[in-house]
Order: C-alpha cells, then structure tokens, then sequence
C-alpha cells in the first residue's frame, strides 16, 4: 500500500521540493493549508523556509497551529524541517521574540559571529548522530547534508537531541521526542542520505 | 566548516543539454532532467542549469525547466539564463530550484539583485560575472595571474558577446554590497581551453568578497580543481567538459581531493 503524508503548506518557502521527493519515494503526498485536511493526516510534514514571526504568524492565520499541537499529541508522526522544526519550540530570538508552538522546550537562536564564517550556515556539512533514532537507521554515524539557515535550536532537554553539527559552534541539527522529529538541515536536498531519512519517516 | 563543492553545469537551450554528452548510462543523455539525476548519483554537490534559449518563450521555458528537475534531482541546483524581474525569479524559484543566476540583468539593473535579495533571501541570489583579461593579448594564458599587479577583467554581458567597461573586481565587491549571496565567476579567456581556471582572477575577487566564490571556466584536470578551491580559494568549482564526456567521474575528484586534505563530501549512504 502506498504510504501517505500530507505536507503542510503555510505560504512560506519552496514546499514543491519536499513533496517532489515523497512522491519519488512512492508516497501518497497531499499538500494544504486547510485545517480539516490537515486534521485527518497519518504524518505530517511541516516544512518552511523563510521568517520564524511570518511562519508562526501564517499557521495561527490559518489555524495550523493547533493541527499540528494535535495531530502530536495523537502521536502521529510529525516531521519539522528547517523553520518546521525550529517553530517547535518556545520561542525564536529571529527578528525579535517570537512565540513558537511550545511543543518542544527551547528555544531558537542566531549563528555567533566567529572566525569570519559567513552566515547563513549554507552547504553539505557532516552531522554526528548521537541517538539512533528510527530516521536515521541504516545511515552511517557522520552523514553528510545539506544546510541554508542563520538560526538553530537549543532545546532544554539533552534528551531529545539526536543528531549535531558543528559550525563555528555545535549546534542541534536534529530532535526526535517519540513520534516528532525534526531536521535542521533539509533532507529533501540531501541527496540519497536525504531520501534514506524521508523514507525512514514514511515507515514510522 | 562546509565541504567545498564540485558543481557540474549543464547549458540548456530549448529544454536540451547544448552541448552533446556521452553518458552511456543515460537513456537520453540530452534530457537536462535525466542528466541531473545522474549528477545528483554520482555525488555532485550541487547543480547549475544555464538556458541559453534565443526566443520570446524564454522565460516560460526557464520556469519549465526549473519545475521538471525538481522531480528528478534531490541536491541544491541553481537555474539562470535571462531571468529579469523579481517575478521571473519568483518562478524559478517556486519551481524548485534553490537559486538563481542572474549576470546580464544585474549589470543593466543592479536594483534587481537587491530586490530579489530582500525578497528571497540573499543565499538564493547568484550573480554570475564573465569577465575578460584587458590587455597584453599575446600573453597565452597561464591560469595564474597572481603576481602581475596590473592584471586588469571586464565584466561582458550578453553571453560575452557585449564589453561593459566595469572592472570584475569592482563588480563583485558591488554585486555583494547589493544582496549577492554568491559570486559565480566565468573566465571567458580560461572557458572552453581546459588549462586550468584563472587563478589570478578568482583568488583576487575571493579575497575581496565575503559570499563564496563558485571558480568557472577551464577546469580540465584534477590539479586544476585543487588550485582553484586552495590558492584560488574559491569555495566550489564549476565544471562542464571534464565530466560530461565520462573522462572524469566525480568520485575520482572527490577522491583526489580528500587525499589533498580538501573537505569534501562523501555521498555514500
């Protein structure tokens, strides 16, 4: 049977990517921005390039907040990528303060400025996954993938950390707490290391 | 510390690879989408598709193309080729594509790169600079210009058909003042003779920008590629010929370089 998972669509970014790749994997993907579609998803994607007070600002407009608040607690399988994974937590420091969702305990802050690295943290840089988590099975324990953000998330609880990186700083570039994950970096663009983990979702 | 990137460029016209490729494995090795995938499998970091289509459909057949690879290839690409207005940027990147390449339209319109970087985001907008040695034409190229002080580039447009009078240099340090979050940076005198990129040339503009520098142009060994990502000190390196005809693969340059000690990625899963 073909897997199914409905991709979030919050007017923010390129969501033709992530959804391009689910389908190459055989998924059965429905993107919206309706709220009672989206209530019905067996997983859930949230993607989102772009603002974390537009992002948050464009889920509450549409009431998708409280659809994804849901859907975790049903735990149905969730997976936040880039701006998806970082409006997880309490609140961004980006342009700010902004309220998150407050599933996750955290919150969000901007690259430092060290050694002349330019920001955004753009490229293929390797990860080291700390928690095998059912994403991550069958890749090696420092994949290579690819990266665009200024900003990264620093959770409360070690706990849910499951994979960093390092630029400059050691960063979270991965959260897995049950059925929710999110990835900093964007698998969609990650290549076969990438699609190995969309897969690993679409199995959850 | 991100892995320098090996970035094969494919040019398009009218939806087909221009030039001929000799990619046994492919079905059709003129399907710009099916060369993609291929690339994304053999470990290419990213892509570059350059249209170079002549006609009033132009822009519609960027926007196509931008949308077919989307379905195919999962690693960053970048699509130029006539792109205008915020609004044909606007579409390729809809589309799927990560960036786009923008040369002749920033130069008529150096307002573009900043209204697009405002609006997308400096780290998708790519300003692509031809730029041609002036002076001392019986000079044969050497791929190193480092220690000649009166080396002087010109910016071309046109698909360096037009001269513009702009110092390279000057151009580049503009172009990134203005929202560039990329300088892709073509040799026209090192394009096509594959004796190494113009090192000169493109450690001059690394050194003086603060956005990575994509070396273009001449790539013919796996020396040159080392030069161009060390003493060049461009951040990745284009290439076209050197594999499009099978004679490299591009875990061979990968190889080379990681025993060099460049950072590189390693695809494999």
């Amino acid at each position: 049977m073909r897997k199914s998972v409905t991709v979030l669509d919050y007017d923010l970014g390129n969501i033709r990517s992530v959804t391009k790749a689910l389908e190459s994997l055989g998924a059965e993907v429905t993107v919206t921005n309706d709220p009672s579609v989206a209530q019905s998803a067996a997983r859930l994607v949230v993607p989102g390039v772009g603002a974390f007070g537009t992002g948050m600002r464009n889920l509450r407009a549409r009431g998708l907040d409280e659809v994804i608040q849901r859907i975790v607690e049903a735990g149905r399988p969730v997976l936040g990528i880039c701006l998806g994974l970082q409006m997880l937590f309490d609140f961004s420091e980006e342009l700010g303060h902004h309220q998150g969702l407050r599933i996750l305990r955290g919150w969000v802050t901007r690259f430092p400025v060290l050694n002349g690295l330019p920001i955004p943290h753009m490229g293929w840089n390797k990860i080291r996954i700390w928690q095998r988590e059912p994403l991550f099975r069958s890749l090696p324990d420092e994949p290579m993938v690819y990266f665009v953000h200024s900003y990264f998330p620093v959770p409360d609880e070690p706990s849910v950390i499951s994979a960093t990186s390092v630029y400059g700083v050691e960063f979270t570039c991965a959260v897995s707490h049950g059925n929710l994950h999110g990835t900093q970096f964007h698998p969609e663009k990650s290549s076969q290391v990438g699609l190995t983990i969309l897969k690993n979702f679409l199995s959850l | 510390m991100v892995a320098r990137r090996i970035i094969p460029c494919l040019d398009v016209a009218d939806g087909r690879v221009v030039k001929g490729t000799h990619f046994l494995q492919l079905r059709d090795a003129g399907d710009p989408v099916e060369m993609g995938a291929f690339y994304d499998s053999e470990g290419a970091d990213e892509l570059v598709f350059l249209d170079i289509t002549a006609s009033a459909e132009r822009r519609r057949i960027v926007a196509e193309l931008a949308a077919r690879v989307a379905e195919k290839v999962f690693i960053p690409y970048t699509v130029g080729g006539g792109l205008r207005s915020p609004e044909d940027l606007r579409q390729v990147l809809k589309a799927g594509a990560d960036k786009v390449s923008i040369n002749t339209a920033a130069v008529l319109n150096p307002d573009l790169i900043r209204e697009g970087s405002e609006r997308f985001g400096s780290q998708c907008i790519v300003v692509a600079i031809d730029a041609k040695r002036i002076g001392r034409p019986d000079k044969p190229f050497e791929g190193d210009e480092r220690f000649d002080p009166d080396c002087r580039w010109e910016v071309y447009i046109n698909g360096g058909r037009t001269p513009t009078g702009k110092d390279a240099l000057e151009w580049a340090v503009e172009a990134v003042e203005r929202g560039a979050g990329e300088i892709l940076l073509t040799s026209m005198d090192a394009d096509g003779a594959q004796a190494g990129y113009d090192i000169g040339l493109t450690q001059r503009i690394a050194e003086l920008v603060s956005v990575p520098v994509i070396a273009s142009g001449g790539a013919g060994t796996l020396e040159h590629i080392y030069e161009a990502l060390t003493i060049g000190k461009a951040q990745a390196a284009l290439i076209a010929s050197m594999t499009h005809y099978g004679r490299y693969r591009i875990r061979e340059i990968k190889a080379y370089l990681a025993q060099k000690g460049v950072f590189v990625r390693d695809g494999r899963v």
